[in-house]
């Protein structure tokens, strides 16, 4: 196949065509850092949607905006970054238009969030128990005995031990992987309806990020409740999500229900990123990687973003911003999209 | 705990022999007491009997022994100005010192504290950088001219308040306070401010940048994610993380507070210790500086133990061995 103008160019607005309600929709983020050397782009009319229940990926290279548009959805963005232009549709309300005390309301209660680094996402001074009774305190009017009940319940559930007496533990005597199960314990305390993981396995020992990984879903499926996973990596997503959003430069360049993405990837950047991950089946003497790095997105070159690490780059990519082309529940951003028929 | 409390103590009582040590040589090189002691136109026997009694002919190491056996019997012998024992002299003054010491530092952290937090925590607005240019010169006015500006717009020009004394005092045994009658209030304000300026700056300063450090870790984000106020996230998660290099400095200025006291205190015609210090100085009444220097090195010993015990309480991670 090669360029497909007949395509609709999709509106921001418009969101994969699936049947519920969504339960997050966000529509045409643009979050802009105005630094001295320049504005970045962190991102840049990103869209994509969520119904409940429901695990996205996020996947993308280190400085592809990932963490940025989870921090956009909780209004978590400080000076010098602002969110431009768009809109953060959870349950119908715009995020992007409310007021820091009923952003204050949203998170944790509705929409919680788990970091990467477990070791520094703790308040190193605060007991474990009072971390976590925090949580119930802002958004439950439980009193003293059935929040610390709920705690209890809810360390056990994550697979900690002797829970209740834990609680009055500090995070410096729990290893890194245990303080993760806290960290996941602490965001679905309140039973959000939308978890936002933020490369919540990265700082662990792979032993452990399986572990955890587990846990993740095990915990979402239970309660209900919608996922983020914003990560770099596809083989985490592929196990984990329903749905994938890849970005690349603050925009996204395909988006797509997991399998059908992972076995044909549309656009050859996501086609990078899967032919990086390790397969036992078939050894390579050398693991595939795609060439260069992503560019300094403050000097974005003319076209598209991708097209100097890219090995069907043309004249026209260097010319014209390949525009997102839905086509049913799949979308991509490339002028010369992959087909079924390229051979791998 | 209690064996890292008994190891302190003997590493106490190690400082302060030492610092007895340092005392008594300073003493003993620093011109000859016998003629503060004797009338002006006394015989040359007279100084020598003078000298044979106040034990200076005896060897050093001799007139050491006198003299620690003297301290820890209490008796750090008579002042030779007031003929008085000059632990006497010194205790009876410590109250009013040790009143505007504290008045002082609690003044410093009360204001310093907030802004700290504040400047630390938006440290791009324009009203931060006043605080912190403000901070700059109560670093670098120096408190006798800050003292006497004050004497001068707030005593004199407008009258508001007194210019010197302690005003009223209540007797609490042999404690005597100036802190339970508005007189007293009255007049400590002044004085107080004037200590305490030097220290609001600094420890302002040293808030300040423990905030900025602390608002940029992930723990301040992740309170954030959960919904905690803005109040909760700069007082509740961040400044007890921003305390520790606080309360050193806490500490270091506790010492330094009762050392510059005497520059307030001569200001505003204090009755306090370092009045007491100057005029002995002057006089060269050995006994009583002995005792003040001994009871600063005390002090100073005393407030580094406390200050390692605060470190404990302020965070879990930090054990005392």
């Amino acid at each position: 196949m090669t360029a497909t103008p007949a395509l609709e160019a999709v509106s921001p607005k418009e969101i994969p065509a699936k049947t519920g309600a969504p339960l997050l929709a966000v529509e045409g983020l643009r979050t802009w850092f105005h630094t001295f050397s320049g504005t970045v782009k962190a991102v840049d009319g990103v869209s994509f949607a969520l119904r409940p229940g429901e695990i996205m990926g996020l996947v993308g290279e280190s400085g592809g905006g990932k963490s940025v548009v989870g921090f956009s959805i909780l209004g978590l963005i400080d000076p010098p970054g602002r969110i431009e232009d768009g809109r953060i549709l959870f349950e119908g309300r715009n995020l992007a238009g409310l007021s820091e005390a009923e952003l204050r309301q949203i998170r944790g209660r509705d929409i919680a969030m788990v970091f990467q680094d477990p070791m520094t996402s703790l308040n190193p001074l605060h007991t474990v128990g009072r971390q976590m009774d925090e949580m119930l305190q802002l958004h439950t009017d439980l009193d003293a005995a059935a929040r610390r009940a709920r705690c209890i319940e809810m360390l056990e559930s994550v697979g900690i031990s002797r829970a209740a007496d834990r609680l009055s533990a500090y995070p410096h005597q729990f290893s890194g992987g245990m303080r993760q199960r806290v960290v996941i314990a602490i965001a679905m305390l309140a039973r959000p309806k939308l978890v936002i993981a933020d490369e919540p396995t990265t700082a662990l020992d792979v032993t452990i990020q399986a572990q955890i990984l587990k846990l993740m879903r095990r915990q979402i499926r239970d309660n209900g409740t919608a996922m983020i996973l914003v990560t770099h990596d596809l083989a985490v997503v592929s196990e984990m999500a329903d749905h994938i959003t890849v970005l690349y430069c603050g925009k996204v360049v395909e988006r797509g229900p997991t399998d059908d993405v992972i076995r044909r990837p549309a656009h050859p950047y996501t086609r990078g990123l899967i032919d990086s991950i390790p397969d036992p089946a078939h050894r390579q003497p050398r693991l595939k990687q795609i060439p260069g790095a992503v560019p300094d997105i403050r000097k974005l070159p003319k076209g598209c973003s991708f097209k100097d690490r890219c090995f069907r780059a043309q004249a026209l990519c260097g010319e014209q911003v390949p525009e997102l082309v839905v086509q049913g529940d799949r979308a991509h951003a490339c002028h010369f999209p992959l087909t079924e028929g390229d051979s791998r | 705990m209690l064996g890292y409390t008994i190891k302190r103590l003997l590493q106490m009582i190690f400082v302060l022999w030492i610092v007895s040590v340092i005392v008594f040589l300073m003493m003993s090189f620093t011109g000859d007491p016998v003629f503060m002691v004797i009338p002006i136109d006394s015989t040359e026997a007279e100084i020598a009997q003078a000298r044979e009694i106040l034990g200076l002919n005896n060897s050093l190491i001799e007139q050491y022994a006198v003299f620690l056996k003297g301290i820890l019997q209490g008796d750090f012998g008579r002042s030779y100005v007031y003929r008085q024992p000059a632990l006497d002299l010194i205790l009876e003054r410590l109250p009013a010192t040790f009143e505007i010491v504290l008045v002082a530092i609690v003044l410093a952290a009360v204001v310093a504290i907030p802004l700290g937090v504040y400047a630390g925590a938006n440290p791009n607005r324009a009203s931060s950088r006043a605080i912190m240019s403000a901070s700059l010169l109560g670093i670098s006015l120096p408190s006798f001219w800050v003292g006497m500006m004050l004497i001068f717009l707030l005593a004199v020009q407008w009258q508001m308040f007194p210019s010197s004394g302690r005003g009223d005092t209540v007797d609490l045994g042999w404690f005597r306070t100036s802190l339970l009658t508005a007189d007293g209030w009255h007049h400590i304000l002044l004085p107080a401010l004037t200590l305490s300026l030097g220290t609001m700056a600094i420890i302002l300063r040293m808030t300040r940048a423990g905030m900025m450090e602390v608002m940029r870790q992930d723990y301040i984000k992740f309170a954030r994610a959960k919904g905690v106020s803005r109040r909760g996230m700069l007082y509740g998660h961040g400044l007890r993380n921003a305390m520790i290099p606080v309360v050193t400095i806490f500490g270091l200025q506790l010492g330094d507070l009762i050392a510059f006291a005497t520059i307030t205190e001569t200001i505003f015609a204090w009755p306090g210790l370092g009045k007491l210090l100057i005029d002995s100085i002057y006089r060269a009444d050995r006994p009583v500086i002995v005792v003040y220097l001994m009871l600063v090195a005390v002090l100073f010993v005393v407030i580094n133990f406390l200050v390692d015990i605060i470190y404990t309480w302020i965070d879990p991670r930090i054990t005392v061995k």
